[in-house]
């Protein structure tokens, strides 16, 4: 693709990103005939979490997507989908924070230490902030190769996340096994990939060995 | 007849409620119906029918939360698993005709239908504080009459120890009974002297009406001192046993979910904290309030639980 229809579709992507924000905040206010219901920190919570997963699943969409269907130029929305990811996970944790637990910062602790599910979460959370630091293309040519290895903690991101959610569900998991079950396909994915890869690398050495034998 | 100039508790409406349902109806009347958060049309508002009560004791004065909280934030799996699931997915059920079962150690077993059930009993008016094992809570005014005074009229034998509570099941009218979420149909159990104890309440009606459905009309228990799970709706059969029946959250996840499920400040559920609830209503900004042994009500029943460890037996 071109690079002035990148740039257009950058910028309605990103647009598009900041819609389910937009209409949480409208629903807040009771706009547009939107609400929160009649428990609204725990509904801004929830939403904010889930669209969170839901980012850090098209971010991990990127690559398979790509190569099924050739079309590279969607790396180029990898890092925007990615740190989309972190600010509404990162606005859910603050939500938490702020609205549910009003800062009190020996609650908000004693959460972390004694809720399971609430460990994992706080860890996803602190993971991704390293790769949000990271993401610049200076930091990206600084790190080298090291840059790859450290991004492939959001394989262990996602799964904590998709955890953390799961194990907060009262009893009706279906929702939440979606939300597995995509994760399933995509880190399956990699899985195939990489196995169908080791295993070409490893007959590669060998029918050179065979071509190099042959004339003699 | 109704006389019109008697106030009920609740018509001493809180400027937040008020406000609150201004909101709501201003919210209503603009609803385009997109995506999860979109707010509910105005059905909520549709009254039923109303009901001749009286005051009853026990009632809290805190203030009580709004027709609209009531009606469409609340857990009735039978209608779908989401808060509002039972206010959007119950409004075509049909509570009459109904009839109750009643079986077991008792001298008068039979099939009641909801007339010869409520027809002798005076309607009361009582303000309880309700609380949802999820750690939300409410103030309800329920309609309804003390529990024991049914069960007296069916004359339970001393063999009778415990009540059992049976929900209607009928996935036909019950769309949430298609998926095997819960063992259904749900059941509840009581012991004798809870179910007899006159805070226990058979609830018809809240707010001065009729119950709408989405609450577990036509008949439901309500418990105020125990987790709002134990509140069984849209009751079929009642019979006194000798054992502790199976409940239907204690079968689910019995680590989670007890039988005595008594509110209790000090013994968390395994994946949340007790110790504080989130009042419906009170708005975005609001603390969360700290929760009460037995929800406040541990002056009428402690004494129940008395040499019971209740660590144990939570």
């Amino acid at each position: 693709m071109a690079a002035p229809s990148i740039r257009l579709l950058k910028v309605v992507v990103f647009g598009l990103c900041l819609v389910p924000l937009a209409m949480l905040v409208l629903a807040v206010f009771g706009v547009g005939g939107l609400s929160l219901g009649a428990n609204p920190i725990e509904e801004l919570i929830h939403q904010l979490g889930k669209w969170g997963l839901k980012f850090l699943l098209m971010t991990l969409a990127v690559t398979p997507l790509r190569k099924l269907t050739g079309w590279n130029w969607l790396i180029r929305f990898r890092r925007m989908l990615g740190l989309f990811a972190f600010v509404y996970v990162l606005l859910h944790f603050l939500v938490y924070a702020g609205l549910d637990q009003r800062f009190e910062l020996t609650a908000i602790i004693e959460d972390i230490a004694e809720r399971p599910y609430i460990t994992i979460g706080m860890s996803a959370l602190l993971l991704l902030l390293p790769l949000a630091v990271t993401s610049t293309k200076g930091m990206m040519r600084r790190l080298g190769k090291r840059w790859q290895k450290l991004h492939r903690l959001v394989y262990v991101i996602a799964i904590l996340g998709v955890w953390h959610f799961y194990w907060q569900v009262k009893l009706d998991t279906l929702e939440a096994l979606i939300y597995v079950s995509i994760l399933a396909v995509l880190l399956g994915y990699r899985l195939l990939d990489w196995w169908r890869r080791k295993r070409w690398k490893a007959a590669g050495p060998r029918s050179n060995h065979d071509r190099i034998a042959h004339p003699r | 007849m109704k006389s019109d100039n008697r106030i009920h508790p609740w018509e001493i409406t809180s400027e937040r409620n008020y406000l609150n349902r201004r909101q709501f109806i201003q919210a209503a009347g603009l609803a385009v119906g997109a995506g999860a958060a979109a707010a509910l049309p105005g059905r909520a508002l549709a009254a039923t029918r109303e009901l001749d009560t009286v005051p009853g004791p026990y009632s809290t004065d805190e203030a009580p939360n709004s027709w609209e909280d009531i009606t469409t934030y609340n857990n009735f799996y039978e209608f779908g698993t989401g808060k509002e699931d039972p206010y959007r997915n119950a409004q075509e059920f049909q509570s009459r005709p109904w009839s109750v079962k009643v079986s077991g150690e008792c001298e008068k077993p039979g099939i009641y239908n909801y007339e010869d059930i409520v027809g002798p009993h005076t309607l009361e008016d009582r303000v309880y504080r309700h609380r949802c094992v999820e750690a939300w809570s409410m103030v309800v005014p329920w309609v309804g009459f003390p529990l024991g005074d049914l069960l007296q009229r069916f004359e339970p034998n001393s063999d009778a120890r415990y009540v059992r509570f049976k929900t209607l099941y009928d996935p036909q009218r019950m769309p949430g009974q298609r998926r095997a979420v819960l063992r259904w149909p749900y059941v509840e159990g009581l012991t004798i002297a809870e179910a007899m104890h006159p805070l226990t309440l058979m609830v018809v009606g809240v707010y001065g009406k009729e119950l709408p459905n989405q609450n577990g009309a036509p008949l439901r228990l309500v418990i105020p001192w125990k987790y709002g799970f134990k509140g069984i709706k849209s009751i079929v059969e009642i019979e006194f046993t000798r054992g502790q029946p199976d409940t239907s959250w204690e079968m689910a996840a019995p680590r989670e979910y007890g039988f005595f499920a008594n509110v209790n400040p000090e013994v968390d559920h395994p994946r949340w904290s007790q110790a504080r609830e989130r009042r419906i209503g009170a708005g975005l900004f609001a603390e969360k309030q700290p929760t009460l042994m037995f929800n406040g009500y541990a002056e009428q029943v402690a004494s129940l639980y008395s040499g019971l460890d209740l660590r144990k037996n939570y």
